[in-house]
């Protein structure tokens, strides 16, 4: 390659054991779940991305288990059910899984691996943070960072439903939603996730968004010089766009890569909510809307009951209706 | 002083890694009241860095270990965290699945803590003090060399050749443990002689 | 590897065939990927399966386990036929132009001389030619029918594109294919790598599957350039630097050999390492062996090693066999004739071949001690584990000792990766409860035996009394004093032999490096290849500059890489006879016109002309070799020869079985499968998750990969009724085990000599003790049987069966 692509402005360094401010913070809000007036924030803050070249990925899962470490989670030690992926789905303590995919391809007649790292896309539009019913559970930051906040959580699991990439994943345990932060602790003092840290191959990059898709064009063009004529970035607008992009060899199938979706929208559910006034849609879910009820609510139990999902439904297709 | 490089260049894959030239453009840089807020605080915080290799394969990533508490300066130190060296030539920072889950390695539940014996036709270990052990090993290795040493050939050859003990060494020893293995094992006339490096 | 990992970046075309890169070694391999991304470098890989490294690869092809030579003979003969050669280089820094005895030649799979009895050859033809001035005899021409060029063209002639299809089972388009894109590399400036691992060397011809390589690279002109090179990914962080320090049955530091009761006089043993030139001016660097044995002799017994006593000759052990190797070890223990066994830091139950006669073997010991930071299957082989170890405690009579040792993150010193960087490291973590070093362990077993001898006197005690212990604190002796032990120092004061009025090291002081070493007892030196690690100018496996001048990855001021900080072997070779870079864009090395300099430490004397002297400075030809002249048992050239266990006859011989020469002890013998009761091809594997059988000790690897499983393809599992994900039972001549099963599409059945062979892939991490599920690895089904030349056991090619099983292990 000519290197014609701009080296991000990035590039891997030590952690810092001195103390560090965080990067950002509350400050930098532009999305509370379940909460309306929020303040806009006095800065706008770079937009960053994990990069995900499907094309370098050789599988070996050092991403799972950098995330392991550096979340401090215990996945189970489950079993063999004939396939590579273990554990065999994303769980709250397992927040990012490689899915392996044997796919021939029907015009070379060749086998392709195709490897995909599953796990938050961080979308621009959040379908779970939409979703959400409790207010400060879910939180975007400027950089287009999505954060599950857990001492607001109810687990109610409506950013699940709300997720158009199934993401999310309730603790039995503790009843709180949990998905990958994109490393917001490690970005606040300047340091990449730990995946794209540990990656081996450098499959997985981060910086600045733009700095990214320059990145992903270059690999673009590699991948063409080899044949692949639709490689292609994914990068989908149906959600505004996601801080976690890939480079796909066959962007023109998503669905190929361990059910990728072809083009993920939030659910019209979830946007019956958003369409609906809110109070319509805090009652639908049983939920008052008085913060200050929200407490003595949510004492009673985490759960939304089916018949409340059923009245949300029927909200959002009587506002089809209309 | 083992952390410090004597000379660094800045070294980057066809890739990236968040580094400090870009921190500017994140938000920081500006002088912030402390936002308690989301962000998990930063785990390696105070933490006592060590550098080290990745005992694993012969790919011998650069890792950084922290610990709390600092064995160089005599004290007892825990390790809580590794991660791979970015000032490292060969992996630049990155750790493949194993080494990743380096510290898992080191408080496995299974690491051994203390001698221990087992007896002819026992169902079970037994504990054992170190001076036991030892004194039971040199023990059987005098009186089995003593009976066994062949000192010549049926041609009267000085042969010094002990081939009723084995010794099997180890793959991920330090040089210097090779060393005073190899001195310690060949001073005695052992030729059953191995490593890994077998297989 | 000749070259590092970091030099994998300035390559052309990787070719990664025996081994599996990406999974075993992928921060690694990530130097493949930056090649493709930054020079657009293509990526081959040959396999019995689709790997992991095959899923990012440019071109894949399928081969059957164990014909790996076939194939490369297959594509020299290719070479060969299509001038795809690099000439300048194999016309004079090869021995292509060497003439060979009239006597030697090959017919029916055998080379001449072979002794079906003996199961070895009579190897006096396979050599030069020697003229009347005592040198071999050459044809520059490369016209002599006798020269190794035509013997070689001759020799390869067998492995048409239709053979290697016929024998592999690697379709003729694709290897041709594969042809092509090696082909490339002959030109000077486009350079192949060649990545390989346990996948060609656990054959019982492994050393010649490598020698096939090796020998294609040469032709290619790719050995000691940028980017090329022959590229062992050895296993283990430290394999390397035991191997390096002599660790084994046959060897001392530096790749000196312990004597042989043929040699029983220093004499004897010295004289038949003179090692003289085969050509005029060569280097013939291997005549320094005197110097390196007697400073190896000083660094072991000090004083008590004179000239008077030929250095302590009768202290060393001499063989009576080539090797007491670990086969032949349990071998004998078996037969009741091993006492007692040490095991630091290994688990031979789950390493080596035929785990029931592992079983038996240690039960027969009196005593086996286990040193190791965690529970090893070994040190438990007496606990009944149901299915998974199956044995009666009560009539086990071996008593164990297990001893908690430290690990890396708790100790000091330096670990030599598989570009031979030695690289320093520091102790982090406090080691738990009683855990104690080894070096403390060895040094404390050895001063109570040595205590013994000295109070009660015994069978010759002088190599154990006399052994140099001039440790400040003889139960602990430090890394540093070892390190410094290893790199020697005068120990008179040393001058210079052309000006003796100068000095070149002063009593007592650290040598620069092995230059300064001396064959007269004035200096001692425990490892004469480390020399200079630890010098005057300090620890220099302790360095840390990360510089890299032009870019070249060599990274000079990292670490200490041997011999002499030098990052690639012969790199000599990189220029042409002139002294110029073959290709100015990969410069390694010039010749100024003085001497040679550049980005790499020359691996030829510094002021040695480029047209006198040949790069292969350790040969005595000063050439490297096609032919390999006596030095390999089992053929100067690599010859087809089928696993000990395979569906298929040997095509050139149908009566021989597997390595003609490999050692077989008549229990084993008997004990090898035939396709009629076993007919599918099995192979072991490492998987990307596990490390060995370590990482099962850890959760989040065995989270990771928990349970084992063995992976077939989907059309044995619609002939067997196996479903995905099912349980199957797979046995073989010498036992059985249980698994789940991976049915996949990147394993297909192959087409080989008119038979369908099914291959069952076997991964190797699981045991009885740790964290991930109990399971078995796929030595309790492998035959005992070893390579020709170095015993490394035939894991990669063997026979078995399968089943579905509904049987749920009783755990």
């Amino acid at each position: 390659m000519s290197g014609t692509a701009p080296q991000p402005t990035t590039a891997a360094a030590n952690p810092p054991v001195q103390p560090m401010e965080a990067g950002f913070g509350t400050r930098d809000l532009v999305r509370v779940s379940a909460t309306a007036d929020l303040p806009a924030p006095d800065r706008q803050l770079t937009k960053l991305a994990k990069l995900i070249d499907v094309s370098k990925c050789i599988g070996c899962k050092a991403c799972q288990s950098a995330c392991v470490e550096w979340n401090d989670t215990t996945p189970e030690i489950g079993e063999n059910v004939g396939v590579y992926e273990n554990p065999h789905d994303l769980t709250p303590d397992m927040f990012t899984l490689m899915r392996f995919s044997e796919w021939e391809n029907p015009a070379t007649n060749e086998l392709e691996w195709l490897i995909r790292k599953d796990g938050c896309m961080h979308c621009e539009d959040p379908g779970c943070l939409k979703a959400c019913p409790a207010p400060g559970a879910i939180v975007q930051y400027s950089n287009g960072i999505v954060d599950f906040i857990h001492d607001n959580c109810i687990g109610c699991g409506y950013c699940v439903t709300g997720c158009p990439f199934d993401i999310p994943r309730i603790s039995k345990t503790d009843h709180k939603s949990y998905k990958c932060t994109l490393c917001s602790d490690r970005v606040a003092v300047g340091q990449g996730p730990a995946c794209a840290k540990a990656c081996p191959t450098k499959a997985i990059t981060f910086g600045t968004k733009d700095d990214m898709l320059a990145l992903a064009d270059d690999r673009i063009e590699d991948l063409k010089s080899r044949g692949y004529d639709n490689a292609g970035v994914y990068d989908p607008e149906g959600v505004g766009g996601t801080h976690v992009i890939y480079v796909l060899h066959h962007a023109d199938k998503p669905g190929i890569y361990s059910d990728l979706p072809e083009n993920p929208r939030i659910s019209p559910i979830v946007e019956g909510w958003k369409g609906v006034t809110k109070t319509a849609g805090m009652a639908a879910m049983g939920v008052a809307a008085a913060g200050a009820l929200l407490m003595g609510l949510f004492s009673r139990g985490n759960k939304v009951e089916a018949e409340e999902e059923v009245a949300a439904e029927r909200l959002v297709r009587d506002r089809e209706d209309i | 002083m083992n952390i410090d490089l004597s000379r660094r260049s800045f070294l980057r894959l066809a890739g990236a890694g968040v580094a400090a030239t870009s921190l500017g453009a994140m938000g920081f840089g500006e002088a912030e009241a402390a936002e308690a807020a989301h962000v998990r605080a930063f785990k390696l915080t105070t933490t006592t860095e060590t550098r080290n290799t990745c005992p694993y394969c012969s790919v011998a990533c650069g890792i950084i270990m922290y610990s709390e508490g600092d064995v160089k300066a005599g004290e007892t130190a825990e390790i809580m965290h590794i991660e791979g060296d970015a000032d490292h030539p060969t992996n630049r920072g990155t750790l493949c699945p194993k080494g990743a889950a380096l510290k898992d390695f080191v408080k496995a539940p299974t690491r051994l803590t203390r001698p221990r014996y087992r007896a002819a036709g026992a169902t079970e270990f037994q504990d054992i003090t170190w001076d036991q052990a030892l004194d039971k090993i040199a023990r059987a290795m005098k009186d089995d060399r003593d009976a066994n040493l062949v000192q010549t050939n049926e041609d009267g050859v000085a042969v010094n050749r002990w081939t009723t003990t084995g010794f099997l060494a180890a793959s991920a020893t330090t040089n210097e443990t090779a060393w005073l293995t190899y001195k310690a094992v060949r001073s005695t006339g052992i030729v059953g002689f191995d490593n890994q490096a077998r297989v | 590897m000749t070259n590092a990992w970091t030099d994998i970046k300035n390559t052309d075309l990787v070719v990664v065939m025996g081994g599996n890169a990406a999974e075993a070694h992928p921060c690694g391999f990530k130097w493949v990927t930056e090649a493709k991304a930054n020079r657009g470098a293509k990526l081959i890989v040959v396999d019995p399966r689709y790997t992991r490294t095959a899923s990012v690869s440019d071109f894949y092809a399928p081969i059957r386990p164990g014909s790996d030579i076939s194939f490369l003979m297959g594509v020299i003969r290719w070479c060969m036929e299509n001038d795809k050669v690099q000439w300048e280089y194999v016309r004079n820094y090869t021995n292509a132009a060497f003439l060979v005895k009239e006597g030697f030649g090959w017919s029916d799979g055998l080379f001449t001389g072979y002794d079906e009895e003996k199961r070895d050859y009579d190897k006096e033809s396979w050599d030069y030619q020697i003229g009347e001035d005592g040198y071999a005899r050459i044809d520059p021409t490369l016209q002599d029918p006798r020269c190794v060029w035509n013997l070689l063209k001759a020799h390869v002639e067998a492995y048409t594109p239709e053979f290697v299809e016929n024998i592999c089972g690697t379709p003729k388009d694709k290897f041709l294919q594969i042809c092509e894109m090696i082909g490339e590399c002959s030109a000077p400036d486009r350079v192949m790598t060649s990545m390989y691992a346990l996948g060609w060397t656990q054959h019982s011809k492994g050393a010649q599957n490598i020698r096939g390589m090796a020998m294609l690279q040469l032709i290619l002109g790719n050995i000691g350039m940028r980017g090329g090179g022959m590229n062992a990914l050895r296993g283990h962080s430290n394999i390397q630097g035991l191997t390096d320090l002599g660790l084994m049955s046959n060897l001392i530091p530096g790749y000196l050999n312990i004597p042989t009761e043929k040699e029983p006089d220093w004499q004897t043993y010295i004289s038949a390492r003179g090692f003289k030139p085969l050509r005029p001016n060569q280097t013939s660097y291997w005549q320094n062996y005197p110097k390196f044995m007697v400073s190896f002799m000083k660094a072991m017994w000090g004083d008590a090693a004179t000239a008077e006593n030929d250095w302590a000759y009768h202290y060393l052990p001499k063989l009576d066999v080539p090797t007491y190797d670990v086969l032949r070890m349990f071998e004998l223990m078996k037969h009741g004739q091993i006492n007692l066994y040490f095991c630091q830091g290994f688990n031979p139950l789950l390493s080596f071949p035929n785990r029931a006669k592992l079983t038996e073997a240690l039960s027969r010991l009196k005593l086996l001690v286990v040193m190791d930071p965690l529970e090893t299957e070994t040190a438990h082989f007496w606990e009944n584990h149901g299915i998974h170890n199956d044995v009666d405690s009560a009539a086990i009579q071996t008593e164990v000792l297990e001893l908690p040792t430290t690990c890396f993150a708790e100790d000091e010193g330096a670990l030599v990766n598989s570009g031979r960087w030695l690289q320093w490291h520091w102790a982090g973590g406090t080691p738990p409860g009683e855990a104690r070093h080894d070096t403390w362990i060895m040094a404390n077993i050895f001063l109570r035996l040595r205590k013994l001898y000295q109070d009660e006197g015994g069978v010759f005690p002088d190599p154990i009394l006399n052994l140099t212990w001039d440790y400040a604190d003889p139960s602990e002796p430090t890394p540093e004093e070892l390190a410094r032990e290893m790199n020697g120092r005068a120990l008179k004061t040393v001058y210079d032999a052309k000006d003796p009025s100068t000095v070149l090291v002063e009593a007592g002081k650290q040598v620069k490096n092995f230059t300064q070493l001396q064959d007269d007892g004035s200096t001692m030196c425990g490892c004469w290849i480390y020399s200079g690690c630890w010098n005057e100018d300090g620890n220099n496996m302790a360095r840390r500059d990360n510089s890299d001048p032009g870019d070249a990855g060599m990274f000079l001021n990292w670490s200490f890489a041997w011999p002499v900080n030098r990052r690639i072997l012969y790199n000599r070779a990189s220029a042409d006879m002139q002294g110029k870079p073959w290709d100015p864009d990969r410069k390694l090395i010039e010749w100024t016109g003085e001497k040679w300099e550049g980005y790499d430490v020359p691996d030829i004397g510094v002021t040695s002309k480029p047209d006198e002297v040949m790069p292969f400075i350790m040969n005595q030809e000063g050439a490297s070799r096609l032919f390999t002249r006596g030095m390999m048992r089992d053929g100067p050239f690599p010859t087809h020869m089928e696993p000990f266990e395979s569906p298929l006859k040997n095509v050139f011989n149908d009566k021989m079985r597997g390595n003609p020469v490999s050692r077989v002890f008549a229990d084993d013998a008997a004990q090898f499968a035939t396709s009629d009761e076993f007919p599918f091809v099995a192979t072991s594997y490492r998987l990307t998750e596990h490390f060995h059988y370590w990482t099962k000790h850890n959760k989040v690897n065995a989270s990771l990969q928990p349970e084992f499983f063995v992976e077939i393809s989907e059309e044995l599992a619609a002939e067997k009724g196996i479903a995905k994900g099912g349980r199957v039972r797979v046995w073989g001549k010498r036992g059985e085990v249980w698994a789940k099963a991976v049915v996949t599409k990147r394993i297909k059945p192959m087409i080989c000599d008119g038979k369908t062979v099914h291959v069952v892939g076997i991964p190797l991490h699981w045991g009885f003790k740790g964290a991930a599920k109990k399971g078995w690895g796929p030595n309790s089904l492998t035959p005992f049987v070893g390579d020709a030349n170095v015993e490394t056991p035939e894991f990669k090619a063997f026979l078995v069966n399968i089943e579905p099983s509904t049987e749920e292990p009783v755990a």
